[in-house]
């Protein structure tokens, strides 16, 4: 399966090229970018690990991008996403966020069902990938 | 035209039993000078043939606050001059003989704090059936910020929703479910998989759909949560139907929008139709349960769409965004409905944005500001299809819910191939932008491209290519921008 979160999962995977673009135009809005990882894509899962802190005073995209190529040394086989931080009044969240890596086989997860009283059901979503422990979970890709 | 003193008469004459004019009665003060905390209402005032434009503009500001149609004593026992509305300005409409603009200018006393109902009860109450107009209409209100900060405003927002979704930087994706009427729970409940799996944030149930002999509400909850999770199993990502709980007492919807909630849906919708009163219980509702609240604008053209009499669809957005719903349609421009696009864009202006500068040439006639009053999301939706994208992106920007029911269910090859169509032109639409190129003249290349590696996108560009809906808008602003001449 593949995760479709963030901005662009319907299309083909950006190349760097293609990232560093989406790269300017955050800063060009002078939004903070932030590249986080994680070994868990559940959707609810909304606190990934982060690269470091956001980037607030960098100004040029080649570095965020050397800083994506390191954390993809380190982290190549998780999903990695860029996002764009605008602390303007009024917003001060993220204002657009996209996945640039993902492990070469995404498990994806199962819903769990259980019954309740009458015909309704309690959902669970399940992370496959989460079966095992943290750090482990795409190890033999 | 304009009479620019006071007619107003002073002392104990202004009290003698009988009729007078209201010009005369103080509710035509042309020296008043609008309070910060004064609400202020602009109506186009068409009067009866014969009846004295000025007189009339008083009258409508007259019955619309304190005013009789004769002189009572009983005012003597208030501070009535507070109480009386003035209407301060009256201009002609441009290109429109026999109408005017009054502007009318209310204490904030005379409305109770946080109350929809109250506020229209006085300003749109009475005054509308009033013989001696042949037609009126409210174009635009200034509410003081005094006034704004007594509502609750949308339950959920912009920004908090689309941090609930975890789906920032682009549209989101919605389709009604369609055919709106007939389906069972079962089937229903296919629709919205199918969409949602395909790639669509959220579906939607139609203004009608409530609980009918075919689908009771039980069990469309049921079956469309089944879908939701489902989906969002399949793809990974936050996904959400509109549960319409509109019904015919409080109690019932409250009973719905209790058990949506007990099954975990993330969102539910009401209908304009229910009332002003009940859409702010609603929103007081979803507010305590984290719930974000959808709005549809059904019936509301009976009343805001001709020019003439009426009310603008600009104060039912004002009104609908201090009421507290997070969700309102505010129309397409492109699509099968009523939406001129400087009217439209004003419509989107208010719901999104903190101050709203006068434009004229947006029908916006105020400044308004709107104290941090949380965003409201403007839904999009009526008659559009993905090769619209570009348009859709430029007119609309960002922050709307995109609905392409029958521009997904109609598709040639099923509902997710619909879906997946609209989510690639979306994505690839935003990319482009994004990248700085000229996506709005670009746009067909854009959606060509990207329907090279995308079938459904290529058999939806194919299909729906000519589709366009040309009509002359029955809402257009007054004014239209003078280009300034460089010198």
């Amino acid at each position: 399966m593949r995760v479709t979160q963030g901005c662009f999962s319907f299309l083909p995977d950006l190349t760097d090229e293609q990232i560093a673009a989406q790269v300017q135009y955050c800063l060009d809005k002078g939004w903070a970018v932030n590249i986080e990882f994680t070994d868990d894509p559940h959707p609810r899962n909304t606190y990934w690990d982060m690269w470091g802190l956001p980037m607030f005073d960098l100004r040029d995209a080649a570095g965020i991008m050397k800083e994506l190529a390191d954390c993809r040394r380190v982290y190549g086989d998780r999903y990695i996403r860029i996002s764009g931080f605008d602390s303007g009044h009024g917003w001060e969240s993220v204002r657009i966020s996209f996945i640039v890596n993902r492990p070469r086989e995404e498990p994806g997860f199962r819903l769990d069902r259980s019954e309740a009283a009458g015909r309704n059901l309690r959902y669970a979503t399940h992370s496959y990938a989460a079966d095992r422990p943290e750090g482990e979970r795409y190890a033999d890709q | 035209m304009n009479i620019q003193q006071s007619m107003t008469v002073r002392g104990k004459d202004r009290y003698k039993s009988g009729v007078m004019e209201y010009k005369r009665m103080g509710y035509w003060e042309p020296n008043y000078e609008p309070k910060d905390t004064d609400v202020i209402a602009l109506f186009r005032v068409t009067p009866q043939d014969g009846v004295d434009p000025t007189e009339a503009c008083a009258a409508v500001a007259g019955e619309s606050s304190t005013a009789t149609w004769t002189v009572v004593w009983t005012d003597r026992l208030t501070a009535a001059e507070k109480y009386r509305a003035k209407c301060y300005r009256v201009d002609p409409v441009p290109n429109s003989p026999g109408s005017y603009f009054a502007y009318i200018a209310y204490d904030l006393d005379l409305f109770e704090p946080g109350s929809i109902s109250n506020l229209t009860a006085s300003i749109i109450g009475n005054v509308f059936g009033f013989k001696p107009l042949k037609a009126l209409r409210l174009e635009d209100m200034r509410l003081p910020v005094a006034y704004v900060k007594t509502f609750q405003g949308p339950a959920t927002g912009i920004v908090v929703e689309r941090e609930r979704l975890d789906k920032f930087g682009r549209p989101l994706l919605g389709a009604t479910v369609k055919p709106k009427l007939g389906l069972s729970g079962r089937n229903y409940g296919r629709v919205v998989y199918e969409a949602l799996k395909g790639g669509l944030d959220f579906t939607k149930d139609d203004e009608n759909i409530n609980s009918q002999p075919f689908m009771h509400w039980r069990e469309r909850f049921l079956y469309c949560m089944e879908a939701v999770n489902r989906a969002q199993a399949a793809t990974g990502e936050i996904k959400g139907t509109y549960l319409n709980v509109t019904a015919a007492t409080m109690e019932d919807m409250y009973e719905r929008a209790e058990f949506a909630h007990e099954l975990g849906s993330n969102i539910v919708m009401i209908d304009l139709v229910i009332g002003y009163t009940a859409i702010q219980s609603m929103a007081k509702w979803a507010r305590k349960n984290d719930m974000i609240l959808h709005l549809h604008r059904a019936g509301h053209s009976t009343y805001t769409r001709q020019r003439s009499h009426g009310v603008s669809f600009r104060l039912i957005a004002k009104w609908m965004r201090l009421a507290g719903v997070d969700h309102i349609h505010a129309g397409t421009v492109v699509g099968k409905l009523e939406g001129d696009p400087n009217t439209t864009r004003g419509y989107y202006d208010i719901c999104r944005e903190d101050f709203n500068p006068m434009q004229l040439e947006h029908g916006v006639f105020f400044d308004q500001n709107w104290a941090s009053l949380n965003k409201l999301m403007p839904v999009a939706s009526g008659g559009i299809h993905a090769g619209q994208m570009h348009q859709l992106l430029d007119l609309l920007g960002e922050d709307v819910v995109l609905q392409f029911g029958g521009g997904t269910i109609g598709h040639p090859r099923g509902i997710q191939a619909g879906a997946t169509a609209n989510r690639v032109a979306l994505e690839a639409m935003i990319l482009a932008r994004n990248e700085g190129r000229d996506y709005v003249h670009e746009g067909p290349e854009i959606l060509a491209k990207a329907a090279q590696t995308c079938t459904p996108l290529r058999e939806a560009l194919d299909v729906w290519k000519d589709v366009t809906f040309n009509y002359e808008s029955t809402d257009a602003p007054d004014f239209v921008p003078t280009p300034s001449m460089a010198v």
